[in-house]
Parts: structure tokens; sequence; C-alpha cells
């Protein structure tokens, strides 16, 4: 984390990272959200090298706008210099300084505290992690799959509801899988990012030991944040199993014709979850999973793939929401580019894009007019068997 | 003060009002070398009306203003050198009217150079803007006050002059339109057949009042694009290339640049040749009549074409140029900044030179960029050094390299280009002392509390 | 100083003058061209140091092995003369200066050679090269510098192709893959007529190409498609290796068109004479090139060097040829993607 302290300076504030690829719109969802400079990755840097240097103290603000960046990816995408690819460990790393110091909004203070004492940022019972459920299975060794459910997906309604369809699917297609329910702890993907690196390992090896005393070989999760976190970080802990976001094994299942589909009619545009894009340039099984229900007409937002807009939820902010407020939250500004495509349903992959979405939808009234749903739920939807 | 805080979050609301030190610091700062010094409020407004109430407010409290676009300029044109108010003019960025027959445009104050292009290309693709090669986020009309150039510029000269009319809230409150749209509701001339009135904007850094709105001429889009590269190891004659290269009238946009990095482009000086063409044959002409006009160079064994290859082809023809931007990396310092300024065509010898002399004094990274302006009327010539920016004293050698190219291009005739305050003084001590005097009268009629963008083009 | 090893009494006693009958861009009879070479020979002033284009060809006509174009560069550089205007010459020599930035794979004693074109590290890409691959170094370290011949810098060459070999040397490399068939052509002809010792095996890709699809015989789906193949200039220096691209087409089902501009008769791919005689000759011979693939059916022009891939890809495709450089013609044979394409 020192490397960042170091290299920060590098940015010349050109101000590329705020856009999309072609410059259609502001792409930044912080930068979209409050319009000040200082809220874009070239503030943030340049307040944090002066910071370091002692020219500016720190405040709350200050750890406000650094704690406002979703780490969606865009100004990694869009940045044309050479450091491009170490923008968001700049801002972990700062961030990481910021927690050592013990110099963090309340808020985000609040999210650590909360995954320290319940394992889950919401503060809910550890023994309701699994109350979803409703009769999957416990893991087991000798099966196929480890189903990391995550925080969102064990205590959301909205993402409960992701969980059970999806856990319904891999029952129908006859996968041998199982999860961890109130064993499950925090993936520690949001806890990274936010910066608490020390509480990160201890979650990391944690989760990792776990897994092996119960020598899970494979995994597949619900969210793209643990996807990320456990196929791209886990490994540096020791870890050694396959790790599959779902999208990629319903895609495969449906190809293999182990989930049957019949007909679906709507109009459906895909938000693209940070996660799974820009991070691990997963664009494609969501979709073909989409255009393999028949009925299903996929429209595309303006903005996607590569280019696609945050939901804001990134960096623990489907909790915090320090992004809030506004019409032009990103959230909200994304419902609208769905609804913008004729669309009657916003299709995400991710529990965060559900979260956030579901109230944007509301704060827009639009709920008449769109709905949000998971890929997991429209394919149980569509099955031939129902 | 918290009195003045709160009429700016009654004019624009809370959250577009700052007078939190982070925002101070940001906006107290470019991405060059000028020192900074804060503002009180950074505010962001939205509408002509918020930006009128704000300057009301600030005349009356003889409170300064400096509007500000991308901020993009390096030398420190939005740096509010007496305080006071930053007034941020990116949420003023809608595209209001595009009248493809007439073809222009009508921006507001703070539409992006990338917002623009991108809104022509998906909806009006037979046209096109004079797009400079800033990066995307420089602002339409901050990059024609400070008589900015672009693509176009070969064709069509500064960018400034592809204005066809402005809005503009002076000073004092009052909201002007000037040319076509003063009487008209088309915006296709900024002054002809009448007084053209936008000279008293343009070029003024903003010190004449604030633009809410502009009109800018829009040009045919050709549908494919190519480059040559012409290379030569003779300064010397590069003018002359420049006279025949523009003599064939085929050419859409003339860049030169000379650098010693990477070594393939150490020694040369390379013309880049932008072409348009709707059909192969139209390109395949115009390339040959490039050519031709300079063949003599290539039978003397002085100057060739380069081959570009086609995965460097993008690097030349993308619009904005990323690489221009990369070359503050060069250092891996973040940081560049150039003097450009407009010298005569025949001056591009003893710029390059004195560049590189520079560069060898300094002992410092160089990068000549130059623009052609009109059929070689006269040029920018870009005297670019990078720097790191941990690293103070090489940022003082640049300072100083640069503090010498000023002197240098005023010797040779020429003008500063969105000139630092120190260059705007060199350029008035050097001016004709009747047209100083005008400029000092007309600043003072728009201006009589002295609130807009102070400290810049402030006569005596 | 290195120099050329040239037998005068070979040209003495040649009655037919190839090298210079048989040049496509001068038209000199068997009487002109005698005496003109011989004027060569004695460093005397002749049209035929100003026409020549650099093509190489003269290279390959010349029965002895007498190496006429190697001469031919001596006397333009003696003369002090450029061949491409000199800036250019500047710009190419300084391009391929060693300056420490090369880059390497786990070399072992067996390496691939991407010589200092990245691009063949894109094609050397799949299951022709999983066992080669972890092997392979690129840079301007490696570069083979043939290229100076068509810029009349022999001295360019003599001065680095050593240093390159080397370099090489000390990557403990003992056989060297050359992707790039100029490389061959430095190690197999340049160096030995310069007297340039080569410490390591030097094998063309052609041959390795041709191995390794014979081990992955059964992945072969024949491609049963037409092509025309664009004889590149460094071909010339080694023509000993033109049989493999026959025999790599025979064993992926390519039928090789018949056409008028192949092997000896080969059209240069038209950019380096556009640097070195202009616009006007190098749109003719690319024009009369590509018009000739057209008219013989064909479907893909198949490359070897991967500037002719640059230089005339993008033409041909507009043409309605599919160009394909021969080791993403043999990927495509076992199920492969190409790495290259147009656009």
């Amino acid at each position: 984390m020192e490397k960042y302290a170091e290299q920060i300076h590098r940015c010349f504030r050109c101000g590329w990272c705020k856009f999309t690829s072609d410059y259609l719109d502001l792409n930044c969802p912080s930068y979209k959200r409050f319009r000040f400079d200082t809220f874009s990755t070239s503030g943030r840097l340049w307040l944090t090298y002066a910071w370091l240097r002692g020219e500016l103290e720190w405040s709350e603000h200050l750890a406000e706008i650094l704690y406002s960046c979703t780490t969606c990816k865009n100004c990694v995408e869009q940045c044309p210099m050479g450091f491009a690819d170490d923008i968001v460990d700049w801002i972990v790393g700062a961030r990481s300084d910021m927690v050592e110091k013990g110099k963090i909004p309340p808020r985000v203070a609040h999210f650590f505290e909360a995954i320290h004492g319940y394992g889950n940022p919401l503060k809910l019972l550890r023994s309701d992690r699994g109350a979803w459920a409703n009769g999957t299975k416990r893991y087991e060794p000798g099966d196929e799959y480890l189903f990391y459910v995550g925080c969102l997906g064990s205590y959301d309604e909205n993402a409960q509801k992701m969980a059970m369809s999806l856990a319904e699917l891999l029952n129908e297609a006859g996968v041998s899988f199982g999860i961890l329910g109130s064993e499950e702890n925090c993936c520690g993907n949001e806890v990274y990012m936010l910066g608490e690196i020390g509480l990160f390992q201890v979650l990391a090896e944690t989760n990792s030991q776990k897994f092996k005393e119960l020598s899970v070989k494979k995994i597949v999760t619900l969210s793209p944040h643990a996807y990320n976190t456990m196929k791209n970080t886990y490994p540096g802990f020791g870890a050694n199993f396959e790790v599959y976001h779902y999208t990629q094994l319903l895609y495969d299942l449906i190809k293999k014709k182990k989930v049957k589909l019949s007909q679906n009619k709507a109009k459906v545009t895909y938000q693209d979850p940070c996660f799974l894009g820009r991070y691990n340039k997963i664009y494609d099984e969501p979709r073909r999973i989409l255009q393999s229900i028949p009925g299903i007409e996929l429209v595309e937002m303006e903005r996607n793939r590569e280019d696609s807009f945050c939901c804001g939820g990134g960096s623990g902010n489907f909790i915090m929401d320090l992004l809030a407020g506004g019409e032009d939250s990103p959230s909200r500004v994304r419902v609208r580019d769905a609804y913008e495509t004729g669309a009657d349903t916003l299709a995400v992959a991710c529990p965060s894009c559900m979260t956030m979405f579901v109230d944007a939808i509301k704060a827009e009234n639009l709920d008449a007019k769109l709905t949000v749903r998971d890929i997991s739920q429209i394919v149980k939807e569509s099955l031939a068997s129902r | 003060m918290s009195d003045m805080y709160e009429a700016l979050v009654k004019i624009v609301g809370k959250n577009y009002v700052s007078n939190q030190k982070e925002e101070r610091y940001f906006y107290g700062r470019d991405p060059g070398l000028m020192s900074p010094h804060e503002p009180d409020y950074v505010v962001m407004p939205r509408t002509t009306e918020e930006v009128q109430k704000i300057v009301k407010l600030a005349n009356k409290e003889k409170i300064p203003v400096v509007p500000k676009g991308g901020g993009l300029a390096l030398t420190g044109l939005v740096i509010p050198l007496k305080g006071g108010i930053v007034m941020d003019m990116k949420r003023i960025d809608k595209i209001l009217e595009v009248n493809e027959r007439a073809r222009y445009v009508i921006v507001e104050g703070g539409t992006t150079e990338g917002g623009l292009k991108s809104y022509l290309e998906k909806h009006h693709p037979s046209l096109r803007h004079s797009i400079p090669d800033a990066p995307p986020i420089a602002t339409v009309v901050a990059n024609a006050v400070i008589h900015g150039q672009g693509r176009l510029t070969q064709q069509y000269g500064f960018n400034s002059d592809m204005v066809t009319g402005l809005e503009v809230v002076l000073p004092t409150g009052e909201i002007c339109r000037i040319g076509s749209c003063s009487i008209s509701k088309y915006w296709f001339s900024r002054g002809a057949p009448m007084p053209d009135l936008s000279g008293l904007f343009l070029g003024w850094l903003g010190t004449t009042g604030v633009i809410t709105k502009m009109g800018l001429k829009l040009y045919p889009r050709k549908k494919i694009r190519d480059v040559e590269v012409f290379v030569t190891d003779k300064e010397d004659l590069v003018p002359d290339i420049l006279f025949k290269l523009t003599h064939t009238e085929m050419v859409e946009d003339i860049n030169i640049w000379c650098q010693p990095h990477p070594p393939m482009f150490r020694e040369n000086h390379h013309v880049t040749i932008l072409i348009t063409g709707d059909s192969e044959e139209e390109l395949q002409f115009k390339k040959k009549m490039i050519w031709d006009a300079l063949q003599e160079y290539i039978d003397s064994k002085d100057g060739g074409f380069m081959w570009v290859m086609p995965d460097a082809k993008p690097t030349f023809l993308e619009m904005p140029l990323e690489s221009l931007s990369k070359f503050a990396d060069v250092r891996k310092g973040g940081g560049f900044e150039y003097s450009g300024p407009i010298v005569l065509a025949e001056d591009y010898p003893e710029c390059s030179r004195k560049l590189a002399e520079l560069a060898v004094k300094y002992k410092l990274t160089y990068s000549g960029m130059v623009r052609v302006i009109g059929r070689s009327h006269c040029i920018m010539f870009g005297f670019a050094y990078t720097f790191n920016r941990a690293d103070l004293d090489e940022m003082d050698r640049v300072r100083k390299a640069l503090h010498e190219v000023a002197e240098f291009a005023l010797e040779q005739g020429g003008t500063h280009w969105k000139p630092t305050v120190d260059e705007q003084k060199m350029m008035m001590e050097r001016m004709d002392p009747d047209t100083l005097k005008l400029m000092g009268k007309i600043k003072g009629l728009l201006d009589p509390n002295g609130i807009m963008n102070p400290r810049n083009w402030e006569v005596g | 100083m290195l120099a050329l090893e040239f037998d005068e009494t070979k040209c003495a006693n040649c009655k037919a003058v190839s090298c210079l009958v048989k040049c496509q861009y001068m038209d000199l009879d068997k009487d002109e061209a005698k005496i003109e070479w011989q004027k060569v020979i004695k460093s005397e002033d002749s049209p035929v140091l100003d026409a020549c284009t650099t093509c190489y060809a003269c290279e390959e006509y010349c029965p002895f092995g007498n190496h006429p174009f190697y001469l031919i560069v001596e006397r333009q550089e003696e003369r002090g003369m450029f061949t491409a205007p000199r800036p250019i010459t500047k710009q190419w020599i300084n391009m391929c200066e060693p300056a420490g930035k090369f880059r390497l794979g786990k070399v072992k004693e067996q390496a691939l050679s991407f010589c200092f074109i990245p691009a063949l590290r894109s094609l050397a890409r799949g299951r022709l090269f999983e066992s080669a691959l972890p092997s392979w170094i690129l840079g301007a370290e490696f570069f083979c510098n043939v290229v100076y011949l068509h810029f009349a810098k022999t001295s360019v060459i003599k001065d680095r192709l050593p240093k390159i070999t080397e370099n090489i040397e000390k990557q403990g490399i003992k056989e060297l893959i050359c992707l790039h068939d100029e490389c061959y052509g430095s190690f197999n002809s340049l160096a030995p007529a310069y007297g340039i010792k080569v410490p390591f095996k030097t094998t063309h890709y052609f041959e390795y190409l041709y191995n390794k699809l014979k081990e992955h015989k059964d992945a072969i789906k024949p491609l049963n498609v037409e092509v025309a193949y664009q004889r590149n200039c460094s071909a010339r220096l080694v023509p000993e290796t033109d049989h493999f691209v026959d025999d790599i087409f025979g064993l992926i089902g390519v039928d090789r068109v018949e056409r008028e501009y192949d092997g000896e008769n080969a059209l240069c791919c038209g950019e380096i004479i556009r640097m070195v005689k202009g616009y006007k000759l190098a749109d003719d011979v690319q024009k009369r090139n590509i018009d000739d693939i057209v008219n013989a059916g064909a479907e893909y022009c198949v490359f070897n060097c991967p500037f002719c891939y640059m230089a005339l890809a993008e033409k041909m495709a507009k043409r309605g040829i599919k160009p394909i450089h021969i080791i993403d013609l043999c990927k495509l044979a076992i199920g492969e993607k190409p790495a290259l394409e147009v656009g």
C-alpha cells in the first residue's frame, strides 16, 4: 500500500476518467452525482496527495470524497495513462491509510463494525444468515459446488429472492451443491475496497480455511463482488478452488439443456455489474442466458459493457449509500437509462444492483413501468417445467 | 462571508456551492505550473438565470468571479488570483439546437468538447466541429474564449473564428445576445453585417462577462479520414513544406512535431497531414496532390513520407488526442506545460532550435507540437516540457524554460496564446499605448468593479 | 571491418547476367547488363545504383550465390547514396537501435525469436506453439537488421549483427526458431556473406510449423480454399525454404493458385518501393500484384512477412481477398482463431 503514495502524483487531472469511451455521458458515478471536480478520480487523487504532503488536513468531507468512489473501475477503463490499472489500488491504498489513522466517515466505520460484530454489514444475526434457505441443503464434502450466497443474498429481502431462485434452478438442473447457512461469513470484497485490509485478511483467511476444511473444490457465487474477491484476491491467501459467478454456471447448464426454457415474453435490458464486467470481463454469458429464452427481447442501454454505468452500490455503498440523494444519484440515473430503452424489465446479475435499483425505481416513480429482476429469477420464470 | 455562502445556496441550491477547503484546494490549482490561489467559494449554476444572479450578487459585493470550463489551459487562467467565486460551468451543458442545413450548433456555456462530438456523431453524422486536442472534458465555450485551435483550424482558422453568436452575462448582470441571435431566432452570424461585438468577449479570458450560450459553425464530416506523415531532418525546410501543403487546399489538418523520444523520432521534424474524403477516389486524389506537392524534397532526399503502419494510424486520427495527455506521464510524474505562442510559419526553424536548446540548458524532456492556422497564415508553436510533479526542482526548471520561451516568442514577433498573467503583462508592455488604453476603456466600461477574473488583462 | 565475400571471377565468366537482366524494375539486355554490372563491380557510376528498388531479387537470380544485391548496397553506401530520403533512413536506424528494452519468456536452449516485431508474438499462440512458447525473445537486441539493405546501410548491419548474435548466444540459446523470415535470411545468407559467425542453430518457422502440423495431424480439417502466396523480399535470400510453403499447404488442404507474380517473379509488397521510389511505382506494383491475385481466383492471400501483411492486407480486403498470415492459416486449419485481422 506504500506504493500508492509514491505514485499518486502522476494523475494529470486531464479528466478522461469522467466519461464513457465515446464521451456520450459522464460515467464516473460520484462525479455524475456531485459534479464538483473533487468528486472525480483526479479530485480524489489530488486531494489525497495534498493530504499525504500535509497541504490539506483530514476532514470528514475529504474522507467522504474518498469514500464516495464506488470502485466501479470506469476510470481505469478510460484513463489514457500507463498507470491506469493501478488507480483502484491507489484509492484503496489511501483508504487503508485513513483506516489505519482511524479517520473514516462514520458510515464507513459503522460498516466495519457491523462486519466485525455480525459478519455482515446489515447488523443482522449470524444465526439468521441461512434463514432464507428454506430447506436448501447444507454443503457437505463431496458436493460439486459450494453456493456462496453472500451478505445481501442472505439478508436483503430482494436479494434473498435471487438466492432462492438460483437454488431452485440448481436443484432443477440436478447440480450437486450446498450452502453454508449460518456458517457463512462475509466475503470481504467491500471491506477490501474500503481499505480495511486487516479485516479483509481475517475474512479471506477464515473463509479460505473453512472452504479447505470442507474440501470445497468449486464455488458458485450469487454476487459478482464475492466472485471478484474469491477469484482474484483469495488465491493470495493460499486458496485453491475454482470460482464461478452463477451466470457462468447457468449459461453452461442452459447450453447442456439441463435447464430447459420456454416462452417468456418480455423486453429486457441488462445492467453489467462492475465486478462482473469491468473487473472480470464477463459480458457475454448473462446476455446469452437472456437471449436463450424464447420471447425475451434484449435491448441495450446506451452505456453498456465496458461503458456501463455503475448502480452506485460498489464499495459498500449498497449499505452506506454515500451517493444517495437527488435525481443525479447513480441508481436513479441508471433506472432512467433503462426506462429509456423501452424495456419493461431491468435484468441484474448482482444483489447490490438489485438493492440499489429497487429503491431507485420507487424514487423515479417507475414502479408500474419497470421491474428489476435478477437473471436467475427471469430464468426461473421461464422454466419449461413450470 | 457566511451571508455570501447562504446567498449562493439560495441561488443554486446547497448541493452546488462549496466553501469547504477540499473544493477550495482543488479549484485553486490547475494541472500546470502556476502558483495556487484558492477561491472562497465554488459554485455550479445550472441556468443563465442562475449565472446572472451570481454575477449580480458578486458585482454588488465586489467579489471576484472566475468562470471555469475544463480548467485545462495549464496557464493558470482559472486560478482565482484574488479569491472570490470560481464558477464551474460544467453543469450548464446542454446542446440546445443544431441547424443542420445552416450548419451551426448552439451550446450552453459548459458543454464539453467530448459531449458535442459524441452528440453530433449520434444525431447529425454528416456534421462535425473543430475539436481541439485537449481532453474531452474541455468545454466548447472556454476553448473559443481562449482562441483555441482544433482539427479544422487549418481550413477555417481559430476555433473562435467559427463562433456564430453569443449569450453573455455581463459583469453588471445584463444578459446580452451577440450577433444575428440579437435580432433573430437564428444564430448564423456573430456580427456581420452588423458590428461584430463578439470581440468584446473572445480572447478576454473571462474578464468581460460569462458566456452562457454560444453558436458555433459546423462543417461537413467526410466518411473517411486518413493520415500521412512527412518527415524531414532540416527544420529550415518546414516553412516551405507548409506553404506547399497548404497551397494544395487538400488537407484537413496539419500538425508538426519534433521530440527526441522514442528514439525513432530523434533528429527529425514530422508533419502530420490529415486528409478526408467521401470515397477512396477522393482520398486518393488528395493524397496524390499532396505527394506531388512535396516530391521535390523526396527527390533531394531531404524529406519523405514515413510508413504509418495500420496499427499506428488511430493514434494520429483520434479526436480528441489521447496521446497529448499521455505526454504528461513521460516522466512518470503527472505534468507537462507548454507555452504556445502564435508565430509565423517562417519562425518554425528558430522555434524548434530554441525548444531543443532550452531542453539542454534546463535538462528537460521536450516535445514541439505545432498546429498550422489557416493556410499557413500563422502557426501555434507549442514548446512543451514534461515534468515530474514530485520533483520541485524539475518543475522550477520548466518554469524557467517557459519564461525564456515567453521572451523569445515576443522577440520573434509572435504573440502569446492563452497567456499566463505574466505573459499578458509582457504583451501589454509592448502593446501600442492607444490600443492598451482602448482595452482599458472596454474593460472599465463592461466591468466597472473589476470583478471578472481579476489580474487577467488588467490594464495599468 | 567486415567485408563482403564477393568473387569477381564468377561475374566475369557469367554470360546471362541474370542479376540485372531478370530485374523487374530495370530494362537492360544482356550486353547492357554486362557493362553496367562491371561498373558496379569496379565501383564506377552506374544507373543501376539509382534504379535499384532494393527488392532483393537479384540475390536469388544469381546462379553462383555471388551476392549481387549485397554488392549493390555496398556500392550505394560507398557513394553516400540514400535510397530512401535521409530522414526516413535515420528514422529506421534510430527505431531499431538496441536500448535495453528487450523482453524475454522463459528462455531455454530452444527459443522462438519474435525479432523486434510484437505482431509475431500475437501470432504465435495456440496448440502449435504450446511446447515452444514459454521460451521466446523479442526486442531490438535480437533484431536481424537486414532491413538496412533497403536503406543502403550495410554498415549498420555490420555494426549490429555480430552484437545481435552475441546477445542471442548470451541467452544460452542453442536453437533459434526464426518467426521472422528475414532473421533466418540474415543468419543463413547475410551473415555467411560477411563472415559473421552464428553460434547457434537456426530453424525457419516454416519447418517448425510443418513439423507441428504433422504432430497435430488429427486436428487438421482441410481448409479446401484457393490461396495466393505473397512471396516477400527476404525469401529471396533463402529460397531453399520455399518448398515448405507448398508442404504446409498440402497438409492443410490448401490449393496455391497459379499466378504471374509468384516464385522468382514475385512482386514486392510495395511499401519499401514507396519509400525509395515514390508512390507512382509503389501503387503500380501493388495494383498489379492484387489484380493478379484477383484474376487468379484466390480467396485468400497468404503472407510470410508481417510487414507485407501490414502493407497489403487492407488493400486486399477492399478487393475481396482475405489476407492471412501463414501461421494464422495453420491455426485456422486446426480450428483456432487467427490473430491478425484487418480493421
